[in-house]
């Protein structure tokens, strides 16, 4: 099945970049701010997001790390198969940070639920925001919105929206593809 | 690279394939971030009910098993035998059944007779973790004790391993050997001729009775608690004195100097101190003793998650 392509090179670059300006407006100083990927795919973004804003900012650097949210899971018993997990580097309380969840795919807010669940054992920050690269817009089964939207895309059960990276994948790119029924 | 056990129970080693055991090492390292963070829980379990049924006395595995399982969120149900219905007669299979009765979906077991975490395994429905079968089996431990050695030394492949002491009675040494050995470990055996299992050559090993050659051959050292519980069951003694035992087959500071290298050294508790082992080496730099035990917690809630994922809810009595 061909896979369209919604989103490459420099429009990719561009939309990057756009989230990290969005963010600076809306945080100013980054000081008191904390970065944290998703794992597996959110963290690609994430770390992303940490090089262009130490960039612009011109910062040392950015309170940044990553969470795994296996054990944290609703669907642990429903899937064919048990996840493995990924790693967590987290090393930072988060009392009283301006949290930013990252993700690559906002689909049905499942994995941001316990994205928020797993993060809760590291502190109570001040406030939390979600930042999602693609937000697939009338998929959602919990009520779960993004703050910062890199791209939304309006797709259909059987679709699947896949981010690459350049750093991961050797590429930068968005496509949506038909899954086989 | 697999994502699910290839087997429903955790009975013993042997029925484990290197890919489970690599994915329990990889969970468990999951968990081991999990023990660190500050809130040391996890609501994987929520919906799982666990017995731990002890006919046998347990000081550490039971609290690590109970540990585990609270950090993984389950709901748990504690049973020993010296305050239960098995004292009145009841058989094994009805003791549990009526446990089951109650809606538990997971079991792990302590029991004095070999074969008798298999022997459920094959009558009730349940997942069931062998904690330990009289001198079978103890898979958890044989687990615990090779990630501590795969987290001290970066691996386990190619790694000589002695298994010191009292080898005949240890259920801990069976599975180490058979755990090891797929991991591509080395294993020496060394101890006294009577506490030495007829056939042991047969699983693969080397065997030693002298603890100077086994120690300057092994990069870690298992030394392993002489049982004094199961001594003389035959009515024949197995060694003299502890005394004697000591002075060939304890690891001390001498001792330890005279190999002139660092080994790691190993303990699966509890310890006799002076017999197998004395103080200053037990509490010393080489020793991996408590993080044996830190490892243990980690390493049965990834055995308890990884069973509990394939539990159905909806085909659930």
């Amino acid at each position: 099945m061909q896979a369209l392509t919604l989103l490459e090179s420099t429009a990719f670059e561009l939309t990057v970049q756009r989230l990290c300006h969005e963010l600076i407006e809306d945080h100013g100083h980054l000081g008191s701010t904390a970065l944290i990927g998703l794992q597996p795919r959110g963290v690609y973004f994430a770390r992303r997001l940490k090089k262009e804003l130490l960039k612009i900012t011109g910062e040392e650097q950015i309170t940044y790390g990553e969470l795994d949210i296996t054990f944290h899971r609703d669907d642990f018993r429903q899937r064919s198969v048990t996840a493995a997990p990924a790693t967590t580097a987290l090393n930072f309380s988060l009392d009283d940070r301006r949290v930013v969840l990252i993700d690559d795919v906002l689909f049905t807010g499942r994995s941001i639920r316990a994205g928020l669940d797993a993060m809760l054992s590291f502190g109570r920050p001040r406030s939390v925001e979600l930042m999602v690269f693609i937000d697939r817009r009338f998929s959602r089964q919990l009520p779960i919105q993004a703050d910062f939207v890199g791209r939304s895309v309006d797709s259909i059960d059987g679709q699947h929206v896949t981010v690459e990276w350049k750093e991961s994948d050797g590429v930068d790119r968005v496509s949506l593809k038909q899954m086989p029924r | 690279m697999s994502d699910q056990l290839s087997t429903k129970h955790l009975l013993g080693i042997g029925e484990l394939t290197p890919e489970d055991i690599e994915l329990i090492f990889r969970t468990a390292d999951g968990f081991k971030e999990v023990l660190s963070r500050p809130i040391k829980k996890v609501p994987s379990l929520r919906d799982i009910t666990v017995a731990n049924l002890f006919f046998e006395n347990s000081t550490r595995t039971r609290i690590s098993f109970e540990l585990a399982e609270k950090r993984l969120s389950a709901d748990i149900i504690n049973f020993s035998s010296s305050s239960s219905s098995t004292k009145k007669g009841e058989t094994l299979i009805d003791t549990v059944n009526n446990i089951l009765a109650m809606k538990v979906d997971m079991v792990v077991m302590r029991h004095p007779d070999p074969g008798a975490a298999v022997f459920l395994s094959r009558h009730v429905e349940a997942r069931i973790i062998n904690a330990g079968d009289g001198t079978h089996a103890h898979p958890t431990q044989a687990l615990l004790d090779a990630y501590s050695i795969r987290e001290r030394l970066g691996k386990v492949k190619g790694v000589k391993v002695a298994i010191v002491g009292d080898i005949l009675h240890s259920r801990v040494a069976l599975s180490n050997i058979q755990c090891l050995r797929k991991l591509g470990a080395e294993v020496m055996l060394c101890g006294p001729t009577t506490l030495m299992p007829r056939h042991a050559a047969s699983l693969g090993v080397r065997i030693s009775h002298d603890l100077d050659e086994a120690l300057r051959w092994c990069d870690v050292a298992n030394m392993l608690r002489i049982q004094l519980e199961r001594q003389g069951g035959d009515g024949v003694a197995n060694f003299p004195t502890l005394r004697e035992y000591a002075m060939l087959f304890g690891l001390d500071r001498r001792r330890y100097e005279a190999i002139g290298r660092d080994i790691v050294i190993m303990h699966p508790g509890p310890i006799n101190r002076g017999v197998e082992i004395t103080s200053d080496v037990a509490d010393s730099g080489a020793s991996i003793i408590l993080d044996q035990v830190e490892n243990g917690v980690a390493v049965r809630m990834a055995v308890l998650y990884l069973l509990a994922g394939g539990i159905d809810r909806s085909v659930r009595q």
